[in-house]
């Protein structure tokens, strides 16, 4: 199992808006460069791609709730 | 009627700002901060503070409810909304009122009119004030537009009547592109909105950014002169002065006792911005909208008048008169505010919303710096980047911007990364000191390089 981390601190969002499906769910496969989610970091949105491949387990932040530099947000099985 | 308890309904440096102001007056503060905020430093300053909810700014500085709700359990008689947030909110200014607490600002019906684009078009110009010159109205069709364009003069701009994010406008620089582009963008309209109505008004070309700050106190108003903010980018404002040097006396008076006629047509309380774009070609500037509020920038108005902008609001919204009368406003020397920003100009000006490691404020005669920042503060990712103001006051512009690039030197904020290299570069950049500048340069100048690490 990996982990995918946040790269700031900010609100995290799993989906592009908020009546859009998540970015994954789980089963889904997840390729390098996949976008996993958002960050909302002081009124910008940055978008958090995948730096692992594998496939989609489970998102483990909450949407729409702060996170830290380096928090898990989501797990990839090998 | 005086206040005696003021609630502070907003964050960062200027809920710093105005609880100085209001401690100065005799005041008891009431800071309301959101669980994201709970160590800054308007808690720690203010005599009292209250927890409005959580870090998000909808569920804590814009939830209404909240806030109203906060200072009635606190017992505030007043409420100062700063700038952003709820500051230009009818609805929650209403909500205040009916309260029964003074809201720190105009009336709710003020915030109303004002903020509506074509009602405030229409005060101003039946105040007098100079609006862009345009059709009065809707227009049907090609003929009606080039009648107007004949009347206004080239280049002018076509836009949807029924518009709304940049969808449906042309510019035409003579009738022959008009009777090109007018289709085109009625065409455009028409698809977009389900409305083939124009409107065409006159092009401002290199525009300006001049604005009057004024402020009244329901019966009087008075003016304190203008500033200049034509360094932007992303319609943000980077550096602003006061006052505007590419303005000529006469045009300086005729703008500023027009902004006091305005305010006075619609018996303004607080303090209050109009906002103009000025072309220097034709020496003609055109009124664009007015803020009901303190806006980011009033310190360098602050700093070549003497007089503490946020205090006078205060007190008026109080019910008091304006402790000035207009020939007591004097204008001396230049100042120079640049925004401090949590961001990373080498990169695209990403969000960077570290910790304060170290901190080193310039001193010095003609030098304040408005923040709120201290060692060991976590700036909070969940608000917008401004983490201070640098404000410099020279006897001219040229003194100012030598001021400003010693301050700026004298400056340091370790463990962030913020927008100071920037405004070295602008300090040291031939074209800001010629003055020669409009709201489109400074994205040019990045776009072409100008940035570079070496050269700030």
């Amino acid at each position: 199992m990996a982990h995918i981390l946040s790269p700031l601190p900010g609100t995290f969002y799993m989906k592009p808006s908020p009546e859009a499906e998540p970015y994954k769910t789980p089963g889904d496969p997840v390729r390098v460069g996949d976008t996993v989610g958002l960050i909302e970091v002081m009124k910008t949105f940055i978008e958090v791609k995948s730096e692992i491949e594998g496939t989609f387990t489970a998102y483990v932040a909450e949407d729409g709730h702060p996170v830290t530099a380096g928090q898990q947000l989501a797990d990839v099985a090998d | 009627m005086g206040i005696d308890r003021l609630l502070i309904a907003n964050r960062g440096e200027i809920a710093v700002r105005i609880i100085r102001a209001a401690q100065s007056l005799g005041i008891t503060t009431i800071q309301a901060y959101s669980e994201g905020d709970a160590d800054m430093m308007a808690v720690k300053l203010a005599d009292e503070s209250i927890c409005i909810g959580p870090a998000k700014a909808s569920d804590s500085y814009l939830n209404i409810d909240k806030v109203v709700s906060a200072a009635i359990e606190t017992s505030a008689g007043a409420v100062h909304p700063g700038y952003g947030f709820l500051s230009e909110s009818p609805g929650f200014a209403r909500a205040i009122e009916q309260a029964g607490i003074v809201f720190v600002g105009p009336s709710a019906d003020t915030i109303e009119r004002m903020g509506d684009k074509v009602a405030a078009r229409q005060a101003a110009e039946a105040a007098g004030v100079p609006v862009v010159p345009g059709s009065k109205g809707r227009i049907e069709n090609v003929d009606d537009a080039i009648a107007v364009a004949a009347d206004v003069g080239y280049p002018v701009m076509v836009k949807a009547a029924a518009g709304g994010g940049g969808r449906g406008i042309r510019i035409a620089n003579s009738e022959e592109e008009l009777r090109t582009l007018a289709p085109q963008a009625q065409a455009e309209a028409a698809a977009a909105f389900g409305d083939g109505g124009l409107y065409v008004e006159r092009a401002v070309r290199s525009p300006r950014h001049i604005e009057v700050q004024i402020v009244g106190d329901g019966k009087r108003a008075v003016h304190f002169y203008e500033r200049e903010c034509s360094l932007q980018r992303r319609r943000q404002k980077v550096w602003e002065e006061a006052g505007a040097a590419c303005l000529d006396e006469d045009t300086r008076q005729h703008l500023c006792q027009s902004a006091v006629a305005l305010a006075e047509a619609v018996n303004y309380r607080g303090a209050g911005t109009l906002e103009y774009l000025y072309e220097e070609e034709t020496r003609e500037f055109f009124f664009i909208e007015m803020n009901t509020r303190i806006q980011v920038e009033h310190p360098v108005t602050e700093m070549i008048t003497g007089i503490d902008l946020v205090q006078e609001m205060i007190r008026v919204c109080g019910g008091q008169d304006l402790s000035v009368t207009q020939d007591e406003v004097k204008r001396n020397g230049h100042a120079i505010e640049v925004r401090l920003n949590a961001e990373d100009p080498f990169m695209q000006f990403l969000p960077f919303p570290g910790k304060v490691e170290t901190l080193k404020i310039p001193e010095g005669d003609g030098i304040r710096f408005d923040h709120f920042i201290y060692e060991g503060y976590q700036i909070p990712p969940f608000y917008d980047s401004l983490i201070g103001k640098l404000i410099v006051h020279g006897a001219d512009r040229a003194d100012a911007i030598a001021r400003m690039a010693a301050a700026l030197n004298g400056l340091e904020i370790g463990g962030l990364k913020t927008t100071i290299p920037l405004h070295k570069a602008l300090a040291a950049d031939p074209t800001v000191a010629s003055g020669d500048f409009h709201t489109q340069w400074l994205e040019a100048w990045l776009d072409a390089g100008n940035l570079k690490p070496e050269n700030s």
